[in-house]
């Protein structure tokens, strides 16, 4: 089907805490192309200081509902504009965008290890993966106990651990640190979070010979490969985090 | 039906809405979005001779109604366009035109004899204006003497419709524009970004890892639309006008001050399909006006008493 523009229905905008809110929305067309690890670019109007589209991963989808979640933290003017949206506005998208996490296979021992927003496209990637009938281990790092939201949703698609920066729930400390990476062997990990996480997460998976899968959030302008502004350092050369990423594999980078 | 098409010299253009340079990739990552070949034009990603890898990143910043820039002219090189791209991007039923640049006059002219053998491409566009590379680009466009000696020898190679992409970042584009007719170009294209910066506080340090960039997107349309005016009151040869586009309102100032035909191009960034809506647009306000030919909006209020 391809990318495409279009206008969709806010069905609802669900406030989890004061900095993190999803808004689902109505499909006009099927969604069957959306696969894990992908984003939408989001039109923000009513501003001239959001010009550009805001991009987002795709959180969660029902292909029966055709219907779909997106995932934001308030982290700016653009994403404070979308938290006012209500059930009947419109948005405009670009989708689907990007690269996937390559879903494993039934007998491979994975986890997914996400760091606050960074959590947002582990849900569906874990989700294609109970479809193939694995179920993954899920790390998830929070600053403190009170921006812990979603994990009940994480529970049905695999284990779930909790770090919080504070201690406050689960181990404390960060994601590396948890002694869930001491006690068990993993054949693939996949993460999304703070760089500084992920970096961390792909030192551990380098030391030990791990498949590893990683998403970037680089800033871009266009989200389909044209303004060059969101590259990656690679050993491939320079490369757009909307084309040739958000996901990368390990190997593909100079990290 | 209205009459959209307008010519630089003997080649012929549909319409009057072509794509920027940097903005539209190969047009093929269009190809999802609209048939391409609707438009009067479009202008492939800034090439040079040899490949290269462009500025480290951050090279992008939003700025109110626009965005920086420093991407730095990253792309594969001629020899990669010749095998992979063109045999893409040649059967596009429009003008197709590359978009040309160097670090030495000697690449310029390596790369317009390279461009000039490829027989689906009419046109090339000489980019001298370019803020983000550190040798070439703007610098031969804001110097009048090096402006003239490129512009010059690549004219010497390069048979087909030449369109030199001037600098806003001079104290007159008018005598850039001059040089440019005076030196044989067919036509001018103006304005490329402007020189801007942008810091970010909380990190208490540039947004760009470059720290300047180029300023494009609709905050600089008013200094684009002065300047097209100016130098379509001072050339003769046509002049395609940019900056800051987002709409056919937009599209038709740039007009009715002078300008034969207009580039889209950040607009592209946030709408895929600005350019054809745009298109769409002005073939609107024609019929609304009742107005039959293109050409009778190009330079009106230079015409009239306004």
């Amino acid at each position: 089907m391809g990318k495409r523009t279009e206008d969709l229905i806010i069905i609802e905008n669900k406030h989890l805490s004061p900095e993190f809110f999803i808004l689902e929305l109505s499909g006009k067309d099927n969604l069957a192309d959306f696969r894990p690890g992908q984003f939408v670019q989001v039109r923000v109007e009513g501003s001239p200081e959001t010009f550009l589209r805001r991009p987002i991963s795709i959180y969660d989808v029902d292909f029966v509902k055709n219907t779909f979640k997106l995932f934001f933290q308030i982290a700016g003017k653009g994403t404070s504009v979308l938290s006012k949206l209500k059930a009947g506005d419109s948005l405009n998208l670009i989708y689907p965008l990007g690269t996937s996490f390559t879903v494993p296979e039934k007998n491979e021992k994975v986890l997914l290890v996400g760091g606050g927003v960074g959590i947002a496209p582990l849900l569906f990637l874990g989700k294609c993966m109970n479809e193939k009938g694995n179920i993954p281990d899920i790390l998830l790092g929070f600053r403190n106990s009170e921006r812990i939201v979603e994990v009940d949703q994480f529970r049905e698609a695999g284990k779930v651990f909790l770090t919080t920066e504070d201690g406050s729930v689960g181990e404390k400390g960060f994601v590396t640190n948890h002694s869930l990476l001491l006690q068990t062997k993993y054949d693939k990990i996949f993460c999304c979070g703070p760089e500084s996480m992920m970096k961390s997460v792909a030192s551990y998976c380098r030391k030990n010979s791990i498949f590893c899968e990683v998403s970037l959030e680089n800033l871009m302008a266009c989200g389909f490969g044209v303004c060059l502004c969101c590259v990656a350092d690679t050993v491939r050369g320079n490369l757009c985090s909307c084309i040739d990423g958000p996901v990368f594999n390990l190997n593909d980078l100079k990290w | 039906m209205v009459n959209l098409g307008f010519s630089i010299g003997d080649l012929y253009f549909k319409n009057p809405v072509l794509t920027a340079s940097g903005t539209f990739g190969n047009g093929t990552e269009f190809d999802d979005f609209f048939d391409v070949s609707r438009l009067g034009g479009i202008l492939l990603k800034g090439t040079t001779l040899e490949n290269r890898e462009g500025n480290p990143y951050p090279r992008m910043a939003e700025t109110p109604s626009g965005m920086l820039n420093s991407v730095g002219l990253q792309n594969k090189g001629i020899d990669y366009f010749e095998s992979e791209i063109y045999p893409k991007v040649k059967n596009y039923d429009t003008n197709v035109i590359v978009n040309i640049n160097g670090s030495y006059i000697d690449d310029y002219v390596s790369l317009a004899e390279r461009i000039n053998s490829l027989e689906n491409i009419p046109a090339a566009e000489l980019n001298i204006s370019c803020p983000n590379v550190k040798m070439g680009g703007m610098a031969f466009g804001t110097n009048p003497v090096s402006a003239r000696e490129v512009i010059r020898e690549v004219r010497k190679v390069y048979r087909k419709k030449l369109i030199v992409k001037l600098s806003p970042n001079v104290t007159s584009i008018i005598e850039f524009a001059r040089i440019a007719e005076d030196e044989g170009a067919d036509s001018v294209s103006l304005i490329n970004t402007l020189l801007g910066m942008a810091i970010d506080v909380s990190k208490m340090k540039p947004s760009l890892a470059t720290i300047t960039g180029g300023l494009s997107g609709p905050a600089v349309k008013p200094v684009a639309l002065r300047m097209v005016w100016q130098v379509a009151n001072a050339v003769k040869i046509p002049v395609i006008g940019m900056g800051g586009i987002m709409t056919a309102t937009d599209a038709l100032e740039f007009m009715l001050a002078g300008a034969s035909a207009v580039q889209v191009g950040t607009a592209s960034f946030i709408d895929p399909q600005a350019s054809v809506k745009i298109l769409e647009g002005i073939e609107n306000f024609m019929i609304q006006k009742g107005i039959t030919d293109i050409g009778e909006i190009v330079g009106f209020i230079n015409r009239k008493s306004v």
